[in-house]
């Protein structure tokens, strides 16, 4: 009789590698998916504004006004355009065509001589994000100009500010969010696609008829598990890959403390796959639900793409329930600042907890029966 | 006599927008080893639910239920590992080639590695499926999928088989095929339930059980059933050729319970033995059949219908050609599912188009209705090209889509004024019209009542009220019998035929081989071709002369392809 279950097992396992081979639409979410959007952040998303292009406006010129100027042609966040006229800026920044006005007076020179040269700073707020980063910048330019200027040991009480940034050397907003990313496929493939595979069963009457043969429960659950277990692995450690190899992000962390959180959540989604598809019993409804529940989430609520420390305070309570959270958490600490055990076991804890709560109702769910 | 099955007051409900609809209605049953029972009934009388049941799929609400001496559903995984069972859409896997899917299932049957070679060669021998070992299920006919689910489900020898309507939709000759080769796997000591939705089928079962709404209506060997009806059961020959005028006689005549057309000729069930007078000189009395006596039994049920008022429409016959199609084709990717059918209809005419699920039927009527532009050849109906706009056109034909194309949620009324609205139709005429059509169908009653609580009789005439809402002259109605119960069947025909003596042209597909008889000319199509054309009593005849063991035109199309098959393999 247990022979007979490794057999059964075996016989599921052959049948389920079979066809997600063969079909298509397992294959895109699986694979194609993954490398969209690893492309897409890899190379076209960037929370880093670059080239901002900036009118400089100078109606007088003088050696002070020059020097500035260099100072942000400089820089390599700013794209500069030279103007006399605030008309014209104004009008350039109506057609967004510049982020920002940096405006001189008429005697900026002489003013900067007495100590006292405003100047005028202008940013287009639309995108209020942005816009803050834009004024850091400028700002940044500004002092770093006036630093260099004053001769060396005038700074009133000998203060010299030398910052350093840790963990995220570059300030690169790519090696911050690929990482994140590792979650973002895992729920793919944990989830989404094993919802649609079941629930295709329920849809075909496959389950129907496996029911009534002996085939237990146990094995049947676990030749869902399996494959899309090592397949989610396979696409957690492409992502990896790619993201060490292609993008250049630091790996800081050990690789076992890496492969035990991500387990742990791949399990939890493979068993949130599970129970939608045995929910719905149909591809469209588990798909919509996955969406809602587990993807949507993934994305908007993990820290992946937003700071969850901005968001209003009942977003962030709700963020404590989105399992994606957790991992990605640990993702950007192994990634960037090393095996920070503190943080990694808390995740685990967590993700295991969920994983084995979800575990619980699937198993309860999967009694042969059409109830 | 040992029981293989046992329900004691079986009942079992299931909720449904607040209510609880009742699925089986205290049900008792008792069926010794070995018997072959055949469940009949209509959609929804409870068949798949009771088999649900047997398969300890489902639990029941009240009484008790044994099967195979275990008790459901306590034991279910016991029972389960015994039977086999073949739900409706069995779960073929359609990436699988038709080998993988039967050694997959062969190892969760944990069959022994010697005796399962044996086996899958019996099999795959029996069914004709060897040469088709290495296909993927997916690309296999109607037919030869339901041989391959029944080949999976006969790897072992189960003591109960519990079969979910196999034989719906596919053609008759591997509907024959497939009872064959069930008698011919399994042992006598097999108990059988085959629930189906064709009379003939249940007439080669040892014992019969009727259900309609979760009820037993009727419950015996045949030849019980058939007992009932001595003497009650007569033939007419028309002298003229022309059954039809006759049939809609019958049908509005008190003394008559049933009236069906078979072989060119009138079959009527009289309410009592012997009493004839007055209906026609020539009656014959005849044996009846299994579908005689349910359908009598449902009659029984049924209060009778009020007499049917006349739809206002001058006659209009004649010999026009309203539908005209020449060398039609039509391919999906490197599949032709039509492929160079030529035929015309006259108006007035009753044209049938039939053949098995897949045969092309519904391609060929999309492709008539403008819904589906053909790959070759023409189609033209009322002179219009429907492909090709002519909004015009398709304002004076009606259509009537598979399974109904209803809105369940809305109530019967609405689904009419929909009709009406999406037809066109000017509002100070809507009223009118709504009233009219439900007193012509028998939708008074109903009228407010949300349309997914009506069963599948009513739903078909709301659909035909619906799409005759604006009065078309042409009427297209796909697969409009499919799943209702053979009483509710007749009297659709009768319904059709009074429109055709009224002048609407009336072109309809069906896969049930025997309604051909009430057509007047019918097309008989398999994968995409044509077997035969012409009148049904012309075509069993051209075929009785060369079978002369061709009873109906079931008979006569199982005869054709096999010709056709016999053709092509020389």
């Amino acid at each position: 009789m247990r022979e007979n279950g490794a057999r059964r097992l075996g016989a599921l396992l052959r049948k389920e590698w079979r066809l997600v081979v063969r079909d298509p639409s397992s294959l895109a979410i699986a694979f194609v998916l993954p490398a969209i959007l690893l492309w897409l952040f890899g190379y076209g998303v960037s929370l880093d504004p670059r080239r901002i292009a900036v009118a400089f406006v100078e109606p007088v010129r003088s050696q002070a006004t020059r020097a500035l100027r260099a100072a942000f042609a400089g820089s390599p966040w700013f794209e500069v355009v030279e103007l006399r006229d605030m008309r014209m800026a104004v009008r350039l920044l109506d057609r967004g065509q510049v982020e920002a006005i940096v405006r001189l007076r008429d005697d900026f020179a002489d003013r900067l001589e007495r100590g006292d040269a405003p100047v005028q700073v202008i940013v287009d707020g639309v995108d209020a994000n942005t816009a803050r980063i834009v004024l850091g910048y400028v700002r940044g330019v500004l002092t770093q100009w006036l630093a260099r200027r004053a001769p060396p040991g005038t700074f009133a009480a000998g203060l010299r500010p030398e910052p350093r940034i840790w963990f995220n050397e570059e300030v690169n907003s790519r090696h911050f969010l690929i990482p994140g990313l590792v979650a973002i496929v895992m729920t793919l493939i944990g989830a989404l696609l094993t919802a649609l595979v079941v629930a295709r069963e329920w849809e075909q009457g496959s389950f129907e008829a496996l029911f009534v043969t002996p085939v237990r429960p146990g094995e049947l659950l676990l030749s869902k598990l399996l494959p899309y277990f090592l397949l989610g692995m396979g696409g957690m450690l492409a992502t990896v890959g790619f993201a060490v190899w292609l993008f250049g992000v630091p790996f800081r962390g050990s690789f076992a403390a890496l492969a035990l959180v991500c387990a742990l959540y791949l399990l939890l989604a493979l068993a949130f796959g599970l129970l939608v598809s045995g929910a719905a019993r149909n591809q469209f409804l588990a798909a919509q639900i996955t969406l809602f529940v587990a993807f949507l989430p993934a994305f908007m609520l993990s820290g992946f793409l937003f700071d969850l420390r901005s968001m209003p305070i009942a977003l962030q309570w709700l963020s404590l329930l989105v399992p994606a959270r957790w991992l990605v958490s640990s993702l950007q600490t192994l990634f960037l600042a090393g095996d920070v055990w503190g943080v990694v076991l808390r995740d685990a804890a967590v993700l295991g907890f969920g994983a084995a709560l979800l575990g619980l109702l699937v198993r309860r769910q999967l009694a042969k029966s059409l109830e | 006599m040992k029981e293989a099955i046992r329900l004691e007051n079986v009942s079992r409900t299931f909720p449904q927008r607040g209510q609880r609809i009742v699925a089986i209605r205290e049900l008792s049953l008792s069926v010794p080893v070995g018997q072959r029972l055949a469940l009949v009934g209509p959609d929804g009388a409870g068949k798949t639910t009771l088999l649900r049941l047997l398969a300890g799929l489902l639990a029941p609400d009240t009484g008790r239920l044994r099967v195979l001496g275990r008790e459901l559903p306590a034991e279910a995984a016991a029972v389960q590992a015994e039977i086999g069972y073949l739900p409706q859409r069995f779960g073929l896997y359609d990436d699988l080639t038709v080998a993988e899917n039967l050694t997959l299932w062969a190892d969760l049957y944990g069959l022994a590695r010697e005796a399962r070679r044996e086996r899958l060669a019996t099999l795959l021998q029996a069914s004709g499926l060897a040469p088709f070992q290495n296909r993927l299920a997916r690309e296999l006919s109607g037919g030869m999928r339901q041989k391959l689910a029944l080949a999976v489900v006969l790897l072992r020898t189960p003591p109960l088989l519990l079969l979910d309507e196999p034989s719906v939709g596919i053609d008759p000759l591997s509907r024959r095929e497939l009872w064959e080769l069930t008698q011919r796997l399994v042992g006598p000591e097999t108990t059988i339930v085959w629930s189906t939705a064709y009379l003939e089928e249940a007439e080669r079962c040892e014992r019969v059980l009727v259900l309609q709404e979760g009820r037993r209506i009727a419950d015996g060997s045949p030849a019980e059933l058939r007992a009932e009806l001595a003497g009650r059961v007569f033939r007419l020959v028309p002298g003229d050729g022309r059954p039809r005028p006759w049939f809609l006689q019958f049908w509005r005549h008190p003394a008559v319970v049933d009236v069906a057309v078979r072989g060119g000729a009138l079959r009527l069930v009289t309410r009592e033995p012997g009493k004839t007078a007055g209906l026609a000189p020539d009656l014959e009395p005849v044996a009846a059949r299994l579908e005689d006596a349910v359908v009598a039994r449902l009659a029984a049920l049924d209060p009778p219908s009020p007499p049917d008022p006349e739809l206002p429409r001058p006659p209009v016959r004649g010999p026009e050609v309203v539908i005209e199609v020449q060398q039609l084709a039509r391919d999906f990717g490197d599949f032709r599912a039509v492929d160079g059918l030529t035929f015309s209809v006259r108006r007035g005419e009753i044209f049938g188009l039939l053949g098995p699920n897949g045969a092309g039927k519904s391609t060929t009527f999309r492709m008539l209705c403008g819904l589906l532009p053909p790959s070759g050849g023409r189609a033209e109906v009322l002179g219009f090209d429907l492909s090709r706009a002519a909004r015009h056109a398709r304002a004076r034909i009606g259509y009537m889509a598979q399974r109904f194309g209803l809105s369940p949620d809305l109530p019967v009324r609405a689904n009419l004024a929909f009709a009406a609205a999406a037809y066109g139709l000017p509002l100070w005429r809507r009223r009118r019209r709504i009233r009219e059509l439900a007193e012509a169908f028998a939708l008074l009653p109903v009228l407010e009542r949300p349309t997914h609580e009506l069963p599948p009789g009513f739903r078909q005439r709301l659909a035909m009220a619906a799409a005759l809402v604006h009065d078309p002259e042409i009427l297209f109605l796909d697969e409009p019998t499919s799943g209702v119960d053979p009483l509710a069947r007749r009297a659709f025909w009768y319904r059709i035929a009074r429109l055709a003596e009224a002048g609407t042209t009336v072109l309809v597909t069906t896969h049930f081989l025997d309604e051909a008889e009430y057509c007047d000319r019918v097309l008989i199509v398999d994968g995409g071709r044509a077997l035969a054309l012409g009148e049904p009593a012309r075509i069993l005849a051209d075929t009785r002369a060369r079978h002369p063991e061709v009873a109906d035109l079931e008979d006569a199309f199982v005869a054709l392809l096999d010709e056709r098959r016999r053709a092509r393999a020389a």
